[in-house]
């Protein structure tokens, strides 16, 4: 009952509807499937495969023609807009001449995909060596004092660029769970008091449009001043990227829990009054479930604007990671530094992609748990 | 009773043996810290801590390193400072700046020079075609070299009438490139500006304005017409007759004949908080210094391969290569040997000599950076609270113990002066114990007491 009220709602800060996927029951069945499957076909649309549901259709025979229909709308369209995107992309490339060369093509691309690859196992296996060698000289070592301390030192090789992805991830999260345990009671505390919201608002107004790069050298000398330690947790490079990104995703989050946490039923409130609920009950049990859709959105889009921000931090700060890769490359301008740049262009943009929908599916989910 | 004595006599004996067979080992230092991270610049005399690193100096001295590249020299300086570096390919300025406190101040020390010459001076295309038809040529038609930079002068007076600067770009203040392009620009009777403590621009009454670019971008900026010509370290250089957009017009070999270039730097306090640390990795950088130019340059072509990954230099091995090995490409298609353009080891080149320390004092004060005339015992002062021969050489005694050296590959009675030398593309001869004499000698440059205030040169 007291969740009805939030799906009904329509979410006014959700700026995302064009990001939806398609409905994908437009063409509405004639004969309906048996209830079991509604919600796999839910399911799927919402981690974006809604072109598996007239799939399954088909192999279940049901009204074959909508279901092409529905196919060609879903998978054949977006499949031939990247192919003409693929060839118009191989076909201007080569015309263009720059002091490193022609733009490599798709091809130059795919190879460059594979030398990363290729590159990312040599260097495992050289890593494997290093491993060994330090071991024959740890033992070594203890064979000639016994009481020698050994550590084992980890590998000191380049980071690959499978190595980078996965620390850029680990920034970009590190910099989004500060973000969000922030923001969301900032946000609570603005939606609930109209006093405190006054007060905020214009600092989040102002802070809310500030470029990365300008928080950058900012948070570069006070993190060099204020994290000093002997035995570091985190990398100061990490640290930094990862509180840029802090600063510049918190906004989204902030102002969509603020609108969730604002736009609660008053008759919900009402009855909260009445039964004199203590402050903690109220907030757990009426308060957060029904902003909770609202607050997803926010994540999403801090999450978003996190990973923007983060190849330029990652970039400035020298932090390893894709922006560094993307720098590095830059720097080298060797005759494949183009193809590679490309490469780190399509993973950044695939692993937003991916992190997007992943938001998405954590959003609808929470929506539609609320509506059960 | 007797069992157990007998096994720890055996077991003393079992160390004893293994001890011998592992002798190397055996010398080795208590070090204080084993995992290290060194910065560098993508050049191509960053090469002793690249061949360190995978001819496997750094394993054997028992250090853990990592390279990484760094995007620009000021933020090398700042995170060795900060500590997020244990140490870094410097510019010879770089510590010597730092120390008395023109731009960041801090205690940074050098034990470690890593190489001589290795720079050279490119001009776009459009000043080149300038110059060209006023370049002397032997009887072959081939270009006349070193081109001295009096060939400019035309060309920036053209630049003037159309209302436009003449630029260039050099990669830091402190840099030997920005000395070395001003020596050159100078020598030809081109200002090429001071500095002052109010204004760092270090273009009060230039001909020529010289800014600020890092290493790797240099191409890029000349190509799209900020600057008219640049001072670098290879490869970019070659990298612009590559990619056509430049000719390198002179090297720093002939503007002055092995000139000492980048060095090793970490702060004073890391130095001597880290002794053995220190030791083990000068001891790992002068192995490699030794295997660059082994057998007249024999492994060249390798280290070449090594430095185009692109975790190091990252530029093609040709263009690397080009200048590695030997020659050096000066117009397109014009390559001429240069065996001495990268010199890592021979003539002492890793000795850090206070010498080379006083020259660059000597041009920092020529050219403003030092903004007050300095006695002669200051220059030499400077010079020992930076250069460190004393550990060098410290660690030069272990490598010739532990056979990995030889006892001629190192100046042993050397007083860390080399001697007076007139091996520059002006024939001035300089001094390193005369520092202010020597000063006295250039008719562009401050000199004595004189200073800069309100934009002119004052006083005598």
């Amino acid at each position: 009952m007291r969740a009805k009220a939030t799906v009904e709602k329509p979410s006014p800060a959700a700026s995302n509807a064009a990001n939806e996927p398609l409905p994908p029951a437009a063409n509405a069945p004639r004969v309906r499937p048996p209830r079991s499957l509604d919600g796999l076909f839910r399911f799927l649309t919402l981690i974006g495969l809604g072109f598996l549901v007239p799939i399954v259709r088909l192999c279940r025979g049901e009204n074959p023609r909508a279901q092409w229909r529905e196919l060609w709308q879903s998978l054949g369209v977006p499949l031939l807009a990247i192919a003409v995107f693929l060839f118009a992309w191989s076909r201007l490339s080569a015309s263009i001449e720059t002091s490193l060369g022609h733009i490599p093509g798709p091809l130059a691309v795919w190879e460059q995909t594979k030398a990363l690859w290729e590159d990312h196992k040599a260097e495992r296996e050289k890593a494997a060596a290093f491993y060994e060698r330090q071991a024959k000289r740890n033992a070594e070592k203890l064979a000639a004092d016994p009481n020698a301390e050994i550590v084992t030192r980890k590998y000191t090789g380049k980071p690959t660029y499978i190595d980078q992805i996965f620390t850029s991830l680990k920034t970009v999260f590190m910099g989004f769970l500060l973000a969000t345990a922030i923001a969301v009671p900032v946000g609570i505390f603005c939606g609930l008091s109209q006093t405190i919201s006054a007060a905020l608002n214009p600092l989040i107004q102002v802070f809310k449009p500030v470029s990365p790069l300008a928080w950058l050298p900012l948070v570069t000398i006070i993190v060099s001043a204020v994290y000093v330690t002997s035995d570091p947790m985190f990398e100061k490079a990490f640290l930094i990227s990862a509180i840029t990104v802090t600063l510049c995703s918190l906004w989204p989050t902030i102002i969509n829990t603020a609108v969730g946490v604002a736009s609660i039923d008053k008759d919900l409130v009402n009855v909260a009054k009445v039964l004199r609920l203590p402050w903690t009950t109220k907030l757990f049990k009426l308060v957060m479930p029904s902003s909770l859709p609202l607050i997803f959105t926010g994540m999403r889009l801090s999450l978003g604007v996190g990973w923007m921000v983060l190849i330029a931090s990652e970039m400035l700060a020298q932090n390893p990671g894709l922006g560094k890769f993307v720098w590095d490359e830059f720097q080298n301008g060797s005759s494949d530094s183009l193809a590679r740049l490309m490469v780190a262009v399509l993973t950044i943009g695939l692993i937003g992609f991916v992190l997007d929908r992943l938001m998405l599916t954590l959003q609808s989910l929470f929506s539609f748990g609320a509506q059960r | 009773m007797i069992d157990v004595s007998r096994r720890r006599t055996l077991r003393a004996a079992a160390v004893a043996m293994l001890l011998m067979a592992t002798a190397g080992h055996a010398a080795e230092l208590k070090l204080e810290k084993e995992e290290l991270k060194l910065g560098f610049i993508k050049l191509t005399d960053m090469a002793p801590l690249a061949i360190a690193y995978e001819k496997g100096f750094f394993e054997d001295e028992g250090l853990y390193v990592t390279l990484e590249p760094q995007a620009n020299w000021k933020v090398i300086l700042d995170r060795v400072i900060t500590g997020e570096l244990d140490g870094a390919h410097m510019l010879a300025g770089q510590p010597l700046g730092a120390t008395i406190g023109f731009g960041t101040k801090a205690d940074i020390v050098t034990a470690f020079s890593m190489d001589l010459n290795g720079n050279a001076i490119t001009l776009s295309n459009e000043v080149w075609n300038m110059i060209k038809p006023n370049l002397p040529t032997d009887a072959n038609g081939k270009i006349v070299h070193p081109i001295k930079a009096d060939v400019l002068k035309p060309v920036i007076e053209k630049f003037r009438s159309n209302g436009k600067t003449f630029n260039m770009a050099m990669v830091f203040p402190v840099s030997t490139h920005n000395y070395e392009l001003r020596y050159w620009l100078a020598a030809g009777g081109i200002h090429p500006g001071f500095y002052s403590p109010t204004d760092v621009s270090g273009q009060i009454k230039a001909d020529v304005l010289l800014s600020v670019t890092p290493p790797p971008q240099m191409p890029a900026t000349l190509e799209a017409g900020t600057i008219s010509g640049y001072c670098v370290g290879e490869p970019w250089n070659q990298q612009a007759i590559f990619k056509g957009v430049g000719v390198p017009v002179i090297t720093d070999y002939e503007i002055w004949k092995n000139n000492p270039e980048k060095v090793f730097g970490v702060t004073k306090a890391w130095a001597e908080k880290h002794p053995n640390t220190h030791l083990a990795l000068i001891k790992a950088l002068i192995r490699a210094g030794m295997w660059l130019d082994e057998n007249n340059g024999a492994n060249r072509k390798e280290a070449a391969r090594i430095l185009s990954k692109s975790q190091y230099v990252g530029a093609d091995y040709q263009v690397i290569a080009n200048s590695m090995t030997g020659t050096f490409e000066y117009a397109k298609g014009d390559k001429r040997e240069l065996p001495d353009f990268n010199v890592f080891f021979r003539y002492f080149a890793t000795y850090p000599y206070y010498s080379d320390a006083i020259w660059y004092l000597t041009q920092m004060r020529r050219w403003g950076q030092i903004p007050e005339g300095k006695p002669d015992e200051w220059y030499a002062q400077v010079a020992k609270q930076v250069y460190r021969p004393d550990i060098y050489l410290k660690a030069a005694k272990l490598l010739v113990e532990e056979g990995k050296a030889k006892q001629e590959d190192f100046p042993w009675t050397s007083d860390g002066y080399r001697s007076p030398t007139k091996d520059f593309i002006d024939g001035i001869e300089f001094d390193a114990r005369k520092p202010n004499a020597y000063l006295e000698k250039f008719s562009i440059g401050l000199k004595g007491m004189q200073k800069i205030e309100g934009g002119d040169v004052v006083g005598k």
